[in-house]
């Protein structure tokens, strides 16, 4: 038995430079605030984004982007709708507002499914909203967008760090590229930084907790006004991603 | 007086308009993914000759058999492949996790509306958004078979490459 839609996959990401996971270990360290920001970040310096978003049982992005209910335009495949920009596509464009009750296997075949079927246009970034830990997702991303480069988000806290270093010791094993660690929400301004040291992996920088983040959530003209997204803008300037980060800045 | 080509113009109008629909169509997509597949399978396999290959289309994902079977005609026309391509139905059918239960798709007894199906044309796993247990409601179900779409067979032709005799 052969499964032809892991065929086609290759051919729909094959028009994306960059694919960039945003992980961490646990729920609510802020993957999904930090996936949409750098989407819109990097789309407001007129790079040409993509933003994915995998987090199946809690997906998030939409209310980020502060979308309204958008139906998907079918063409020799599914073309993922604009949003501020940024071809986006996500499960909720399937589920609409009910739960989404999966299971491992029918979790992989979504995966797979939502990547054959999706044709991105050409693409500098796609960035990828996962779900937390090692999982299905994360293991099918690496399975089928061979190319990923993996940015860890972790807070302070003991357990979120516990979790990411097994991310990170899962990654590293795999060859995957780690872009680096940032710290979110961050209260103690070494914990993170020093963490990321201790595996040997760069640290990005460090986003405080930014009280003005939830009323923007949503309002697309707010979001980049908050202070996570300025600390955000300047790790993508001065952190690890500098030096593409200024290649694709000179080919603007 | 109504030109004597005009069955002739008539039906590249036909073909055309109906080329254009197969446009838009997800099928179109999925028969690509299969003549990828198929080719993948043969270069992998060094396979020269290919006589056959069935498809099988799981009922859960709705694929239009008419116009996938014609995206893949087009397909095959555009790459030179003259292979047989079957197409075989597979029915869905469901088991509840939680009491057991089983039963075959249906859209009617699932209470599905076009939208629904739609959205589980698109991607079969959403399903479980819209289906429940027809016995105790429960939305922990395990799809069967008849999911969607998979190459069920590759028949070809082996030819034994005897080794020269000095």
């Amino acid at each position: 038995m052969i499964d032809p839609r892991l065929s086609i996959v290759e051919k729909r990401l094959s028009e994306i430079k960059r694919v960039i996971a945003v992980s961490g270990s646990k729920g609510g360290v802020g993957k999904s605030t930090i996936a949409s920001l750098l989407a819109l970040l990097l789309s407001k310096k007129g790079h040409k984004v993509g933003l994915l978003d995998l987090d199946f049982f809690s997906p998030s992005q939409h209310i980020m982007l502060g979308t309204k209910k958008v139906s998907p335009k079918e063409d020799k495949g599914i073309i993922a709708p604009e949003i501020a920009g940024i071809s986006f596509m996500s499960i909720i464009h399937f589920t609409g507002e009910n739960p989404v009750l999966i299971r491992g296997n029918d979790v992989s075949n979504a995966i797979i499914e939502l990547l054959a079927i999706t044709r991105w246009p050409e693409l500098d970034f796609l960035i990828i909203d996962m779900p937390p830990g090692i999982g299905d997702a994360t293991l099918d991303i690496l399975r089928l967008a061979g190319n990923a480069e993996f940015i860890l988000v972790t807070t302070d806290s003991k357990l979120s760090l516990e979790g990411v270093k097994k991310l990170a010791i899962a990654l590293k094993e795999l060859n995957i590229p780690i872009l680096g660690i940032i710290g979110n929400m961050s209260k103690r301004k070494d914990r993170a930084k020093e963490f990321a040291v201790s595996l040997g992996i760069d640290f990005l920088g460090m986003i405080c907790y930014d009280e003005g983040l939830e009323d923007a959530t949503g309002k697309r003209n707010k979001i980049l006004k908050t202070l996570a997204a300025k600390q955000l803008e300047e790790i993508i300037r001065s952190g690890l991603i500098k030096d593409k980060w200024q290649s694709y800045e000179k080919n603007l | 007086m109504m030109p004597k080509n005009f069955a002739h113009v008539a039906s590249q109008f036909l073909i055309l308009f109906h080329i254009s629909n197969l446009d838009f169509m997800h099928e179109y997509s999925l028969a690509q993914a299969v003549i990828n597949a198929i080719a993948e399978f043969c270069e992998k396999n060094k396979i020269k000759h290919l006589v056959e290959a069935t498809v099988v289309l799981g009922e859960l994902q709705q694929i239009d058999k008419g116009i996938f079977r014609d995206a893949l005609n087009e397909i095959k026309k555009e790459c030179g492949l003259r292979a047989r391509i079957k197409i075989k139905d597979e029915g869905a059918s469901f088991r509840c996790r939680a009491c057991n239960f089983e039963w075959n798709f249906s859209k009617g007894k699932n209470n599905l509306n076009a939208n629904d199906a739609e959205r589980i044309h698109f991607l079969p796993d959403v399903a479980h958004c819209y289906m429940r247990c027809p016995r105790c409601h429960s939305p922990d179900f395990e799809i069967v078979k008849g999911r969607g779409i998979y190459i069920d067979s590759i028949a070809v032709i082996h030819k034994k490459v005897s080794s020269k005799k000095r």
